[in-house]
């Protein structure tokens, strides 16, 4: 804890951000996009927008597992447990995550199915263990943090023999995502990148180097403790000031910038790139996720099952895609608060603890009100 | 209780017994079971009438009754079990009404199987647990349901004390400028239990809280300090408790982060797990809101009691017609200390 209380001293993040305000230049605006959840939360959190200059802007970006996740897929994991009648395991957030009809997989339980709350692929491994009549499936999400412990646990399945073992993989790529934002959604209206954390430790900060190259953005990759974040924001400003576009490494006692090499040959020997992948408000990006190999296709629930996929929109007065794509603030989505609250979420960014929406609201709603009131 | 020969031929197996449904029948051996076990344990002038309900003598004050119901599992856990806990908590709903508590009464649901050996291990640590608190069982109830529907043991109790004249204390009695005190660390039992539960191990154990604060409050009410508030913050932690205060009194609230206390090992699990402290149940804490001319005294007071050793004051009440509980960050932020949103659950990644 010693470790982790150092970086949250609450004067050395004074320094910082005095540092900041008095780096950042008058009648210049600094819009930089976190693209983790993880920061988002961090921000929230700890208030940390109360210690930037008003010319510093951050915008959430879709860097929140749950929060991308179409509602196509989490249909596919209730068609499962409520028609094929697996055992479905799931990560506690994505239970909650609205579907089709006013479905989640929580209300699918309460008709019937046997849906599992696991901590990591391997509770779900160990379930389809002790339960060899039953077909398990894990419903398998997350960046690049979390695809090596699923390809851990296939391997394991596999050399198990199991026959009652598979995975809905909807694993998912980062840069691929930053690509889009930058190339599609408006990526002219950023000035640099939060860059991730735990994401970086595993592909390391290369991958982000075309960002800088070829769109001209500084990134600079920073830890979820709030003194990073800190850090990171002094960085960019910096960066910017100087009009340098590079990558930056904040997270140096975590990220190299070649990255895990162990994880990624794992990955690279148990998944590959799937042609095309929908997230949710940034639409049908190309090779921006995962499926298993040929070699582990038994493991493949969508094959397994005959799952196919269906797209559905958004619930209309949800403002998720856009609040993914940088685009609007959470406060700016009409149904804020009112209809869409943490108890009652319509939208996915309203669920995951690092969804912009659950952040704010949970944090940092008191901000609204005070404007609306006064 | 006069000691007199078993009715019984034999006595029961504790050791290898196990509950069976002819336990809840209503039959000998329910009664066998009642007496052996739970009479021999609970032993007081009251249980020994022996009859559907205990008459009890006139009480000297208003009357306090609390009502709660125990399901955790593990029913075994560092620093206490579901007995000792049924108990404390009980007599914590009853004090934080700034009453004596005097009596309890306890239900048992026990599952078809369980066995005699841990039932009496809970019933023995229930004993002791309310006779070092000064409080009786006077009466009970057993059932016993089919395997697979419980889990092992739920205890439901009642809790009756008695508040006297000028001791009013309700959590709709928050105002404005009225300190906010905490009686010591916060998470120390649900992270107890939840370790257990996920079989984690630290260097030093996670130990609960579980104990009876009801000496802590008479201390406190002794003090005459002008005392508006006081709630055991239980399921759903600090957080949830200031949120229901909040909203019983129309009021808001900012906390100071860095005042709050939270065992070391504590702050390291939750961190580890992805949790949040101020959402663990405490079950040997209390909140105390007074006015705040008298929290430096009140504060002394606490700190003074054995129970009360790391008592902070922690925040103040504010003037908020949307109800918030808001935190200063130890970072200098500010940010709302919302309820809880469904299940505690660790973060994904």
């Amino acid at each position: 804890m010693k470790y982790i209380d150092e970086f949250r001293d609450g004067a050395l993040a004074e320094t910082i951000a005095a540092n900041i305000a008095s780096e950042v230049h008058t009648g210049r605006r600094y819009s930089l996009m976190e693209f983790c959840g993880g920061h988002t939360h961090a921000i929230s959190r700890y208030g940390l927008a109360d210690l930037l200059p008003p010319s510093v802007n951050m915008i959430h970006g879709p860097g929140c597992p749950v929060c991308v996740l179409p509602i196509g897929r989490i249909d596919q994991a209730i068609r499962l447990a409520l028609q094929h009648r697996v055992m479905l395991c799931s990560y506690g957030d994505c239970l909650r995550v609205p579907a089709s009809q006013g479905m989640s997989l929580l209300k699918a339980r309460s008709r019937g199915a046997d849906v599992r709350m696991v901590y990591s692929p391997a509770d779900a491994l160990k379930l389809a263990q002790a339960h060899p009549e039953r077909q398990v499936v894990f419903f398998a999400i997350g960046f690049e943090t979390t695809t090596p412990p699923t390809a851990v646990v296939v391997k394991q399945a596999q050399s198990m023999g199991l026959k009652n073992f598979s995975l809905i993989c909807n694993h998912v790529l980062t840069p691929a995502a930053m690509r889009a934002i930058l190339a599609n959604h408006g990526g002219d209206r950023l000035d640099g990148f939060v860059g991730p954390a735990h994401v970086s430790t595993v592909i390391g900060s290369r991958p982000y180097e075309v960002f800088a190259h070829e769109y001209g953005k500084p990134v600079v990759i920073a830890g979820f403790e709030p003194l990073d974040v800190m850090q990171a924001i002094l960085m960019l400003v910096r960066q910017i000031n100087r009009g340098r576009a590079e990558v930056e490494n904040e997270f140096t006692r975590a990220v190299s910038r070649e990255g895990n090499h162990k994880a990624q040959a794992l990955v690279g020997e148990v998944f590959r790139l799937r042609d095309e992948f929908e997230w949710r408000g940034l639409g049908v990006i190309a090779h921006s996720a995962l499926a298993l190999r040929d070699a582990f296709a038994e493991f493949d629930a969508e094959q397994r099952f005959g799952l196919d996929y269906h797209a559905v929109p958004d619930h209309k007065a949800c403002e998720c895609g856009a609040i993914l794509r940088g685009e609007k603030r959470p406060e700016q989505c009409k149904i804020f608060g009112t209809a869409c609250t943490p108890d009652t979420p319509v939208g996915s960014c309203m669920v995951s603890s690092e969804g912009a929406c659950a952040a704010h609201y949970t944090y940092g709603r008191f901000k609204n009100v005070a404007v609306a009131a006064g | 209780m006069t000691k007199r020969k078993s009715a019984y031929t034999r006595p029961l197996d504790i050791e290898r017994g196990r509950i069976d449904m002819n336990h809840g029948s209503g039959g000998r051996a329910m009664a066998q079971l009642v007496e052996e076990l739970f009479a021999e344990a609970l032993a007081n002038e009251y249980l020994a009438q022996g009859n559907d309900g205990a008459v009890l003598p006139p009480a000297n004050g208003r009357l306090v009754v609390s009502s709660d119901g125990h399901v955790v599992s593990p029913l075994f856990f560092p620093g206490g079990d579901i007995g000792s806990l049924a108990v404390h908590g009980t007599i914590n709903d009853v004090a934080m009404m700034g009453a004596q508590p005097l009596y309890l009464t306890a239900s048992f649901i026990l599952e078809e199987g369980f066995p005699l050996a841990d039932l009496r291990r809970i019933v023995v640590s229930m004993a002791e647990a309310s006779a070092a608190a000064g409080v009786l069982v006077v009466a009970g109830d057993t059932k016993v349901v089919e395997q697979g529907k419980g889990d092992g043991v739920f205890i439901a109790t009642t809790g009756i004390g008695v508040v006297r004249e000028g001791v009013n204390l309700s959590g709709s009695l928050a105002r404005p400028g009225d300190r906010i005190l905490l009686s010591g660390t916060i998470g120390d039992h649900g992270m107890a239990i939840l370790s257990r539960r996920e079989g984690l191990e630290f260097d030093a154990p996670i130990v609960s809280d579980s104990v009876a604060l009801h000496g802590l409050v008479a201390a406190m009410l002794e003090s005459g300090a002008g005392l508006h508030v006081l709630r055991d913050p239980t399921r759903g932690g600090l957080a949830t408790t200031l949120n229901e205060i909040t909203r019983q009194s129309g009021v808001g609230m900012l906390l100071q982060e860095s005042a709050i206390p939270v065992a070391p090992v504590v702050a390291a699990a939750s961190e580890f797990l992805g949790l949040d402290p101020l959402y663990l149940a405490n079950e040997g804490k209390l909140v105390a809101i007074c006015a705040p001319a008298d929290a430096g005294r009140l504060l002394e007071i606490m700190q003074s009691h054995p129970l009360g050793g790391s008592a902070a004051i922690i925040g103040e009440v504010t003037q908020d017609p949307h109800g918030f509980v808001q935190m200063t960050t130890r970072l200098g932020g500010r940010r709302i200390v919302d309820w809880l949103t469904g299940e505690p659950l660790p973060r994904i990644c």
